[in-house]
């Protein structure tokens, strides 16, 4: 599935909640079932400045698709993370590069969360572009 | 006794909702809210009277000058200062401590040494570690324990002729603790070292008398008093100011000035060159009287009882936690909840309208003694309610219950 339709998905599941609290829920769960990153990259080489709590993230290639795993010490920060994840890995690295982000404001992310989180947020993602862009170099 | 209902009146911004919610402000010890007696004092500055001082003959900076002069006076009285010169307006408590440790420098050489508490904000402690490098004196840290009190036995050994200046704030803005700077300030004297105590999360509580404590510089910041952020004060001794290099070069610091050699002005505008932060300085001065027209006494009081009984209910949350449990605390509990990130915590409280700090609370050290990424902090001031307090305690709990 291209990242497009990905995202699109999201933000059909996200207009399902009349409030946040069931935002949050849903989030928390995704959290929940996270699949953690391995023990040896949860070292300061992968972790994310910019987040009030630790987020570390780690891709790598399998064929031409980057994968990420990623894990956080913060519950909630762990659903954001997941979110990412689903929109973002197991794509190719140029496909990562062009992707837009909007959809993060469509479903009421960044609109919600504490000007230190967004920034978090933002940095999670500049990460994410930042691995797909030093791939795509390696890929060429 | 104080009448709340009064109070609250006072600050235009309890009023307002926060995500749907009517706010519920715990965050005390960061900034405090502002009341519409100190508000008017800032628009009445620049709808009636704004204008540079000390150097205009104009009818404008006459008055500007003298309402400035006036709130240096109000603010000596208020800390019970011997002169008015000894109140150096700051634009904070950081500005404070920089100007003291950017001066110190001339009074130190290789091998003194600084002495500074494990309490502090670690913001706080980099002036220190700068002045050190430039100097080569040594940096050496006032230990505490886990109730969060500083250990008063480790302190005096560490004291020697060596040590020249000890730092110390009064009270922790992490774990609220109120440190025994009466003893701190006296044990220093006795080896002839210079004390510095940071009052910012004092101020709001305790009304702190310069002359009792014989401290040789206390610094506030005006907005953890109902004042405005940009404005506070340095308090120094006169024999202390006059030794103390200046901070920074410009006008208003000078007295004469010729390609030769400059001059410096008197106290205290050798340390205030520029334009200073004069609304600030006159509402800075109009939020303590406001305070002190409720009575620090009564304010303590009624801290106290919220306190105690925010300590009592928070604790009856499964797995919740208290770091900084000394029995001389200001209205401050630092929590965690077993198994959650203080962030998850903070992140819910804000949807339900309630304001709390998580993290480290710039006292990274502190965080380490206790091996915690942080905590959830909750502080309170004296416009604040048992209800608001309730309020959070079921917020608290419905993270909890959302989170685990």
């Amino acid at each position: 599935m291209t990242i497009d339709k990905i995202q699109e998905e999201i933000i059909d599941e996200f207009s399902m909640f009349d409030d946040w609290m069931q935002r949050y829920e849903y989030m928390i769960d995704l959290g929940k079932s996270l699949p953690l990153i391995e023990e040896e990259f949860k070292t300061n080489d992968y972790i994310i400045k910019g987040c009030q709590s630790k987020v570390w993230v780690h891709a790598k290639l399998q064929e031409d698709k980057l994968v990420f795993t990623a894990d956080s010490d913060a519950i909630i920060t762990k659903g954001i993370i997941a979110i990412l994840i689903r929109a973002f890995s197991n794509q190719k690295p140029q496909d990562i590069i062009d992707a837009n982000t909007n959809f993060i404001d469509e479903i009421g992310l960044k609109e919600h969360l504490s000007p230190t989180r967004a920034n978090g947020l933002v940095s999670m993602i500049k990460q994410i572009k930042l691995y797909a862009v030093a791939y795509q170099t390696q890929l060429k | 006794m104080i009448d709340i209902t009064k109070i609250r009146k006072d600050f235009p911004i309890l009023n307002r909702e926060v995500n749907g919610k009517p706010l519920v402000y715990f965050d005390n010890a960061a900034t405090s809210q502002t009341p519409q007696q100190v508000i008017d004092v800032i628009v009445d500055y620049y709808s009636s009277y704004n204008a540079n001082i000390h150097r205009g003959v104009h009818a404008l900076s006459q008055e500007a000058t003298d309402k400035y002069e006036q709130a240096r006076i109000t603010i000596q009285k208020h800390f019970n200062i011997a002169k008015s010169h000894e109140v150096i307006f700051t634009s904070g408590t950081t500005h404070s401590i920089n100007m003291v440790a950017n001066g110190f420098g001339a009074f130190l050489s290789a091998g003194d040494e600084i002495i500074v508490s494990a309490l502090e904000h670690h913001s706080n402690i980099v002036p220190w570690q700068m002045l050190c490098e430039r100097t080569g004196a040594v940096l050496k840290v006032i230990p505490m324990n886990l109730e969060g009190e500083l250990v008063i036995d480790t302190y005096k050994e560490l004291l020697s002729n060596k040590t020249k200046l000890v730092f110390c704030n009064h009270v922790s803005n992490a774990l609220g603790t109120v440190n025994p700077v009466e003893i701190i300030i006296k044990e220093a004297h006795k080896v002839g070292a210079a004390v510095l105590i940071d009052g910012a999360q004092a101020a709001p509580h305790i009304k702190a008398d310069m002359q009792a404590l014989d401290v040789d510089f206390y610094t506030v910041s005006a907005h953890k008093v109902c004042g405005p952020t940009g404005a506070g004060m340095l308090y120094g001794k006169e024999e202390w100011l006059k030794k103390l290099p200046p901070y920074q070069g410009g006008g208003e610091m000078i007295a004469e000035v010729t390609f030769e050699k400059t001059t410096y002005a008197n106290l205290p505008h050798k340390f205030e060159a520029g334009t200073p932060n004069i609304c600030g300085g006159i509402a800075f001065a109009a939020a303590l009287d406001y305070m002190n027209a409720i009575g620090f006494k009564d304010i303590a009081t009624y801290e106290e009882e919220l306190l105690e009984y925010a300590t009592e209910k928070l604790l009856t949350i499964d797995g919740l936690k208290i770091y900084g449990t000394s029995t001389n605390k200001t209205a401050v509990i630092s929590f965690n909840i077993e198994g959650l990130h203080p962030y998850d915590i903070g992140s819910i409280l804000d949807k339900l309208g309630i304001a709390v700090r998580t993290g480290h609370h710039c006292a990274q050290p502190i965080m380490d003694f206790y091996k915690i990424p942080g905590t959830v902090r909750a502080s309170f001031s004296f416009y604040n309610t048992k209800e608001e307090i309730d309020v959070m305690v079921a917020g608290v709990e419905r993270a909890r219950n959302m989170l685990m």
